[in-house]
């Protein structure tokens, strides 16, 4: 099994720490896991995006150049990361905030409205979550229970609340269908 | 020890060094290696030990020489422009036989360059890096879990034979997170004997002096010579170095540090394919794992260095084979390959060494030939003589790889 | 016979190598009657220079080091910290605490770090064979400016006690000169001063020696004296800048 991502948006969307997370709940499933942010000036202000590798055999590159899936959050991470998404592989979209389509025919589409679900839920901070939640239950690469529990170790200051509020995220996000 | 944990590699060396016994640390801001300072401004003062942001590189390293002179375990980390700027001070640390450990989490150059990751610093590494004649020990990780357990092996080293040990990281090393397992028992730096000749508390001895002149006749070469014997032990000894797939290759990457790691990829893309491709990962780039790389290229004939630099490690691989074997290089200076180009690389390579690789073979299985066998191998046994009495000739078919190289190799 | 004087147990018995009429031998020895008063010999820890003191690692008879040119506050950090336990004094030319080493000098007193140096001012390099220092006066002859410093090529003087005592963490700033008897007395009481404020946990105490460098200024002994109190001192006025006692307080 391997799983190469990108997941992309705005810097406070919480691509970093969703791409944290996913790291941290793959290592929980015993897996092999890297995680690399777009780093420096790049990340202050302008778009952030991180890569991560969860793999059964030995995580090679922690670039990841040719993603299985990528998560965009945001308009311009579209342009950006659609052309690298592997023929084949998972585009996850958040449709509230990207209103452009991908012109690309040999990959799956998931439109997820992160930013609505999450509005409904209670706070648009946890939209990530969402896209999290739409991840696991589209790939099944990891279960979502397993992400709630990597919450936990990644966020070890939030509030209980805060933390049960990602989880029903996480759940929301994992109904989607394609 | 045990427990995996998900760390960044910058964050992962400053606990791994912690753990090792460092007590004392002192740096200055520089991208991307930021995390070490961060986490040791608070993890040392917790540990009991002292955390210095210093007015810059040069005072950093500085702090360290006095520190390091008092016996205790230290550290000092930075990235390319500002090891630059500290080398004189680690001269000096070499001049004066201090063991000292620091970490480059080198970044694009020269000059400025840019933050991303590069290995455009080996050259300074691995061929002194300050003024004068003295060596550094120099282990390049290519995980997170490397990153947190060679600081330990470092301070060893450095202590064992008293000079400067340093990690040569970069900045994906020091960015990513990977799961590190600290597998060693933390150190207590009360544990570890004061050396004979640290300095401070001075009670019922004689006083003891610290420092990196000579000015005695003769004096500085003969220091000079005891070092030389030293490195010379250390090479012999000290050589780490990793292999995948060598046992059947017919074509070996040669890759240090993260880009070793891409070449892993491009490896395994190749052996997908049933190309008879392997590894070859030094792990201490001083001492350079020669005589193994020597010995591999009496059965391997072909190799490809892959690189994120001009071509600076290649030197180091084309003197350890001596012109015995091909030596390609796929360059990208201060650029980051990703697994797919460097298997293109080695597809292209791999399908022009075929028809080779398939007329031995042919030769090995046909008994009749036997007689041919000597005839075709003399080439190797000729290059012995070769080595000693014509140089200008090997000189010759170094340069050729060299231009084979640029064109296959280099982007720009 | 009384023995009435002998060489100070801090000093190690042997021959200094320093010429005619310079200051160094002179304050080598009042930090080395310091450390005995004091009883602080065996827990100190000096760091020599670059320049004429860089030999002064074999005279002081405590733990020595000697580190790259101007680098003495950082190293002298680097060992207080690490051992709070020691007594640490950089001694320092005005080459290498003025001019390479600034940022180390400045920055050692803002952190107020718990040592104390010794500046020794004798307005031109010595070792290298003098050439302009950060100190040269205007007008004074270097090798580096034959015709005299000219303040519009080479700029002006630093006055290293005034600058730094608009630091808040420079405690104790004196200076004082060894071109007369009556300053070498003084000389030896800031000396002592700046040591007692270490072993009291006060912070960064500096001594600002003005001394003679006859060699350089290509004057004999004699005239070296005079050349300190009448052509350094209108410049470089003696006296305590800070001290820890008026917190704060500038003379």
């Amino acid at each position: 099994m391997y799983q190469g991502i990108r997941i992309s948006g705005f810097g406070g969307q919480g691509v970093i720490s969703a791409g944290i997370l996913l790291a941290q709940a793959g290592l929980l499933e015993n897996k092999n896991v890297s995680w690399f942010p777009a780093y420096g000036a790049e990340m202050r202000g302008g778009t952030a995006n991180c890569s991560v590798v969860i793999a059964s055999e030995e995580v090679s590159s922690p670039v990841v150049s040719r993603p299985d899936t990528v998560i965009v959050m945001n308009e311009p991470s579209l342009a950006k990361f659609e052309p690298l998404v592997k023929p084949g592989g998972l585009l996850i979209i958040n449709s509230s905030l990207v209103n452009s389509k991908p012109k690309r025919t040999d990959i799956k589409v998931a439109y997820v409205p992160c930013n609505k679900i999450a509005e409904e839920i209670g706070t648009t901070k946890i939209a990530n979550m969402v896209a999290l939640g739409a991840y696991a239950g589209l790939t099944g690469a990891l279960s979502v229970d397993t992400i709630a529990k990597a919450l936990g170790k990644v966020f070890k200051r939030a509030k209980p609340e805060m933390l049960e509020l990602n989880v029903k995220a996480l759940k929301k996000g994992a109904e989607t269908k394609i | 020890m045990g427990e995996k944990i998900l760390m960044k590699g910058n964050e992962a060396l400053a606990e791994g060094a912690v753990l090792a016994g460092c007590r004392f640390f002192s740096g200055y801001p520089i991208t991307p290696q930021n995390e070490v300072p961060e986490y040791m401004s608070w993890r040392l003062p917790e540990a009991g030990g002292t955390f210095i942001q210093a007015e810059s590189e040069v005072s950093a390293i500085n702090m360290i020489y006095g520190a390091a002179a008092t016996g205790i375990r230290t550290m000092t980390s930075s990235s390319s422009p500002g090891i630059s700027l500290k080398q004189e001070g680690i001269s000096y640390c070499a001049g004066a036989d201090l063991p000292i450990f620091f970490a480059n989490v080198v970044r694009g150059g020269p000059g400025l360059g840019n933050i991303a990751a590069s290995q455009g610093d080996y050259n300074q590494s691995v061929k002194g890096g300050g003024h004068g004649d003295y060596h550094t020990i120099v282990l390049a990780p290519n995980s997170v879990d490397e990153m947190g357990n060679f600081p330990k092996k470092c301070y060893e080293l450095a202590e064992k034979y008293r000079m400067p040990s340093m990690i040569l990281a970069d900045g994906i090393l020091g960015q990513m997170m990977e799961p590190v397992e600290f597998k060693f028992q933390p150190v207590d730096p009360k544990s570890l004997k004061k050396p004979e000749w640290s300095l401070g508390s001075a009670e019922g001895r004689k006083k003891r002096i610290v420092r990196s002149y000579d000015l005695r006749e003769g004096e500085l070469e003969k220091l000079n010579w005891i070092r030389a014997k030293k490195f010379k032990e250390i090479e012999d000894k000290e050589v780490l170095f990793e292999e995948k797939n060598i046992n059947d290759a017919q074509l070996v990457l040669v890759a240090y540090g993260t880009s070793s790691r891409i070449a892993a990829a491009a490896m395994k893309m190749a052996r997908d394919k049933g190309m008879k491709v392997g590894l070859f990962r030094p792990i201490t780039l001083w001492p350079f794992p020669k005589k193994q790389l020597a010995k591999m290229a009496q059965r391997v004939k072909n190799f490809l260095v892959v690189e994120m630099s001009q071509g600076q490690f290649v030197d180091d691989v084309r003197l350890a084979i001596n012109g015995t074997a091909e030596i390609d290089l796929y360059a990208r200076p201060s650029g980051i390959p990703n697994g797919e180009e460097v298997f293109a690389v080695v597809d292209k390579l791999y399908q022009s060494i075929k028809p080779a690789i398939a007329a031995k073979k042919a030769e090995k299985s046909k008994p009749a030939k036997k007689a041919k066998a000597p005839k075709k191998a003399k080439p190797t046994k000729k290059l012995k003589p070769v080595k000693k009495f014509q140089p200008v000739k090997k000189k010759t078919t170094k340069i050729k790889t060299a231009k084979k190289s640029t064109k296959k190799g280099g982007r720009r | 016979m009384e023995l009435v004087n002998k060489k100070p147990s801090s000093l190690v018995d042997i021959k200094m190598h320093y010429c005619p009429g310079c200051g160094h031998g002179i304050v080598h020895r009042l930090i080395a009657e310091v450390m005995d008063e004091l009883g602080i010999r065996e827990r100190t820890v000096g760091v020599a220079p670059v320049g004429c003191a860089v030999f002064s690692d074999d005279y002081f008879n405590c733990d020595m080091i000697q580190g790259p040119h101007g680098r003495g506050p950082a190293i002298a950090t680097g060992i207080k910290r690490s051992q709070p336990g020691c007594i640490v004094f950089s001694y320092q030319g005005d080459g290498d605490l003025a001019s390479i080493g600034m940022a180390e000098t400045v920055h050692s007193a803002a952190r107020s770090e718990n040592i104390s140096i010794i500046f020794i001012n004798n307005a031109i390099y010595g070792m290298t064979g003098g050439q302009m220092a950060p100190t040269t006066l205007i007008g004074q002859p270097a090798t580096t400016c034959p015709k005299g410093r000219d303040p519009k090529v080479n700029g002006y003087p630093i006055k290293v006690c005034e600058l730094l005592s608009q630091l808040d963490g420079a405690r104790f700033l004196e200076r004082t000169s060894v071109s007369t008897a009556q300053g070498v007395i003084k000389t030896k009481k800031a000396i002592k001063k700046a040591f007692q404020n270490q072993i009291e946990g006060k912070g960064f105490s500096l001594v600002e020696i003005l001394s003679m460098c006859p060699t350089n200024w290509g004057v004999t002994p004699l005239q070296g004296l005079k050349f300190v109190d009448e052509k350094m001192m209108p410049l470089y006025p003696l006296g305590v800048f800070r001290s820890p006692e008026q917190e704060g307080g500038q003379k």
